[in-house]
């Protein structure tokens, strides 16, 4: 779950680290008002979920309240990448003597948490990554002892820091860590992560993403975790309320399946047979009669769908209960799509039975039923 | 040799009194696998399936000789229950529970590494050494003895390619999932290298999927061993749209990183055979025998 940086920022101003001064605005005149109480020059921030909003326009500055308020209302009539913006973040402008990236992020290769930073931060990280991975130092942490001062001292060090600088920065790094600690987060990053004119570390932006698989374990996100992000469209969210792992594409042909490789390589089958799949859904390992039925009806109720492959391997899933969710939305709801079924495994016999009985056939092999959905000839 | 498991394995279910710990451990004895054990904190003393229940898995084995486990246990439990089955010196431990946080994870393969433990998962289905034993949740019947090790980090995709492949004539000697989850016990280097030194494996293949870097790193090992075996591969997901989750945890394309065409590319240029569709893998492996021969 990825949280807004305001989000993350009150999150880390509980743990002493440095965020600029600031408030958070829903309306221009809100913005103003927030300008007028911390003077000086703000930065006004988009505050969106998607990355690249700096790039996008997302970001703008205002030297007086009235110009504040301008540029607010500018912005909160932004969509970035898809996106509505809905509230902005006024914080003060900083003096910045040099712009950092750090992060602490999942290393799955590892196992562990490590810490990228750089000296070359800012709205270009992505570059200076693909162009000079060089610039971009790695530091391991140890999962089970986590990170120590010497880690992030040596990390400070090799930035070029030293004196008391390094011990800020280190103390920063440090809290960063925690941060990810306490909130189970896949991804803690500060960019730029501000070096002021007066020798402070402040962390100008921060993002963090919570591990969706940890929040049994966080009470503290649990209101957060059912509001409907902006990133996913209502019919993913009506999907994943109802226990799908659905994710909503282009295409006109709706897909159905059971376990997350066979639909992923259902979607690539249709695509390679020259199909536009419309979604990817799947109902999970041994779903009954009911959630298939549910399944069905989100995938046959979106408009841009107008015919649905449903391609079972059952292992733990059995074929009749299968079939009988397909036959539970022809009895309530009608079936109101071409469906094309493929289905092979356990009870594959008695779930065949029964579709035949509405007028359904099943085929056993799933390269013919793709071509079939497709319409190509079946070879 | 038999790798992982086998009819020497005699195994431990932790979490056997549960749906899917029961169900799957009736498939697991139907198969022929040994399961001495089960273990459920607070039945101990009961029986499930025929099988002795035990409070823990020290006192599990007070009683039997139990040398691997197989974990069925919720997610929040897990790595616990993992540690255990470690500590009791059981080895391989297969983690077939999903959702676990990858904190956990992460703890949890550093303590097998100090201990010198196999983990396989989480989130898999398990490993299946045909006609002898399967510690896992995988349809038996889609599978023959042979000489293909295969290795995936997908459930039912590797049932429909091992389907694809028992049809066509090409048994398999070991086919495990190495887990669709972020942080995972093995992983494809670690199992290349069981492969090459296992004598009744003579072809493996690899079944990947869209985000991290376990192709990449595979390939990358395939070129600089000269990798003496043919290696064929599939990775699901050219269809997926970058950020989002495709039903596994680990299953998402980060920027441009994790896309199913580089690592396609990237096995491609390191002389792995690539299908463009799961059905063409048997094909794929045939040819390669052919070629063999002919040489």
């Amino acid at each position: 779950m990825k949280l807004f940086e305001y989000e993350s920022k009150s999150l880390a101003q509980n743990l002493g680290i440095n965020t600029p001064r600031g408030g958070l605005a829903s309306t221009p005149d809100e913005a103003r008002d927030i300008h007028k109480r911390i003077g000086g020059e703000v930065v006004i921030k988009a505050q969106v979920l998607v990355a690249g909003r700096g790039k996008a326009g997302g970001i703008k500055f205002g030297s007086k309240p009235e110009e504040t308020r301008d540029r607010a209302s500018e912005i909160l009539s932004m969509t970035i990448k898809g996106e509505k913006v809905k509230k902005v973040l006024i914080e003060q402008k900083l003096n910045i003597k040099k712009e950092l990236f750090g992060s602490i992020v999942l290393d799955r290769a590892n196992k562990c948490q490590t810490v990228l930073a750089s000296d070359q931060g800012g709205i270009d990280i992505e570059d200076v990554a693909k162009q000079s991975p060089e610039k971009i130092l790695h530091h391991r942490i140890d999962p089970v002892f986590g990170m120590r001062g010497y880690d992030a001292r040596q990390v400070g060090l090799k930035l070029g820091y030293t004196g008391q600088r390094l011990n800020s920065l280190t103390d920063l790094l440090s809290n960063l860590y925690r941060l990810s600690v306490i909130y189970d987060a896949e991804l803690v990053e500060s960019n730029p992560l501000v070096e002021t004119n007066e020798g402070k570390f402040v962390t100008a932006d921060l993002r963090l993403i919570v591990d969706d698989n940890s929040l049994f374990r966080h009470p503290e996100f649990q209101e957060r975790a059912k509001e409907v992000s902006s990133e996913v469209t209502p019919l993913e969210a009506k999907a994943r309320e109802n226990g799908l792992a659905f994710v909503e594409l282009d295409g006109d042909i709706g897909i159905m399946g059971n376990g997350a490789g066979l639909v992923m390589a259902t979607l690539d089958m249709v695509n390679h047979y020259g199909g536009k799949p419309a979604n990817f859904c799947d109902v999970g390992g041994g779903a009954n009669a009911e959630h298939v039925a549910t399944a069905l009806q989100i995938i046959q109720g979106d408009p841009k769908v107008n015919r649905i492959f449903v391609n079972i391997l059952a292992g733990i899933t059995r074929c009749d209960e299968v079939a009988k969710g397909i036959v539970d939305v022809k009895k309530v709801v009608g079936l109101k799509k071409p469906l094309v079924v493929r289905m092979q495994g356990t009870n594959f016999e008695e779930g065949k039975k029964i579709l035949n009985s509405i007028g359904i056939t099943t085929l056993e092999k799933m390269d013919e039923a793709a071509q079939l959905v497709v319409g190509s000839k079946v070879a | 040799m038999t790798l992982l498991v086998g009819k020497h394995t005699r195994a431990i279910v932790q979490g056997i009194t549960g749906n899917q710990g029961a169900f799957h451990t009736r498939l697991m004895i139907d198969y022929g696998t040994q399961i001495v054990a089960g273990v459920t904190p607070g039945k101990g003393g009961t029986v499930s399936q025929g099988v002795p229940v035990f409070d823990t898995v020290a006192s599990a084995l007070e009683k039997t000789d139990a040398n691997a486990s197989i974990i069925f246990v919720p997610a929040p439990f897990a790595k616990e229950a993992g540690m255990e089955a470690i500590d009791a010196g059981l080895n391989p431990v297969v983690i077939i529970t999903e959702m676990i946080p990858a904190r956990d994870s992460m703890v949890l393969m550093a303590y097998a590494r100090e201990h010198g433990a196999t983990i396989v998962g989480p989130n898999t289905p398990g490993v299946i050494t045909p006609g002898e034993a399967k510690l896992g949740i995988m349809p038996g019947d889609v599978f023959a003895p042979g000489g293909i090790g295969l290795a995936s980090r997908s459930g039912t995709l590797t049932y429909e390619i091992a389907s694809y492949l028992t049809h066509a004539g090409i048994g398999q000697s070991t086919c495990l999932g190495i887990g669709g989850d972020p942080v995972t016990g093995l992983n494809f280097v670690d199992v290349l290298k069981m492969f090459r030194d296992d004598k009744s494996t003579n072809a493996v293949v690899l079944i990947g999927e869209i985000g991290g870097s376990a192709e990449e790193d595979a390939a990358s090992y395939i070129a600089e061993t000269h990798y003496p075996k043919p290696v064929a591969a599939y990775v699901a997901g050219r269809a997926a749209p970058p950020g989002k989750r495709m039903g596994h945890a680990g299953a998402i394309i980060t920027g441009t990183e994790g896309t199913a065409d580089a690592k396609m590319k990237r096995f491609r240029e390191v002389g792995v055979l690539v299908a463009e569709v799961p059905s063409e893998l048997p094909r794929l492996l045939q040819q390669q025998r052919t070629a063999v021969v002919q040489h």
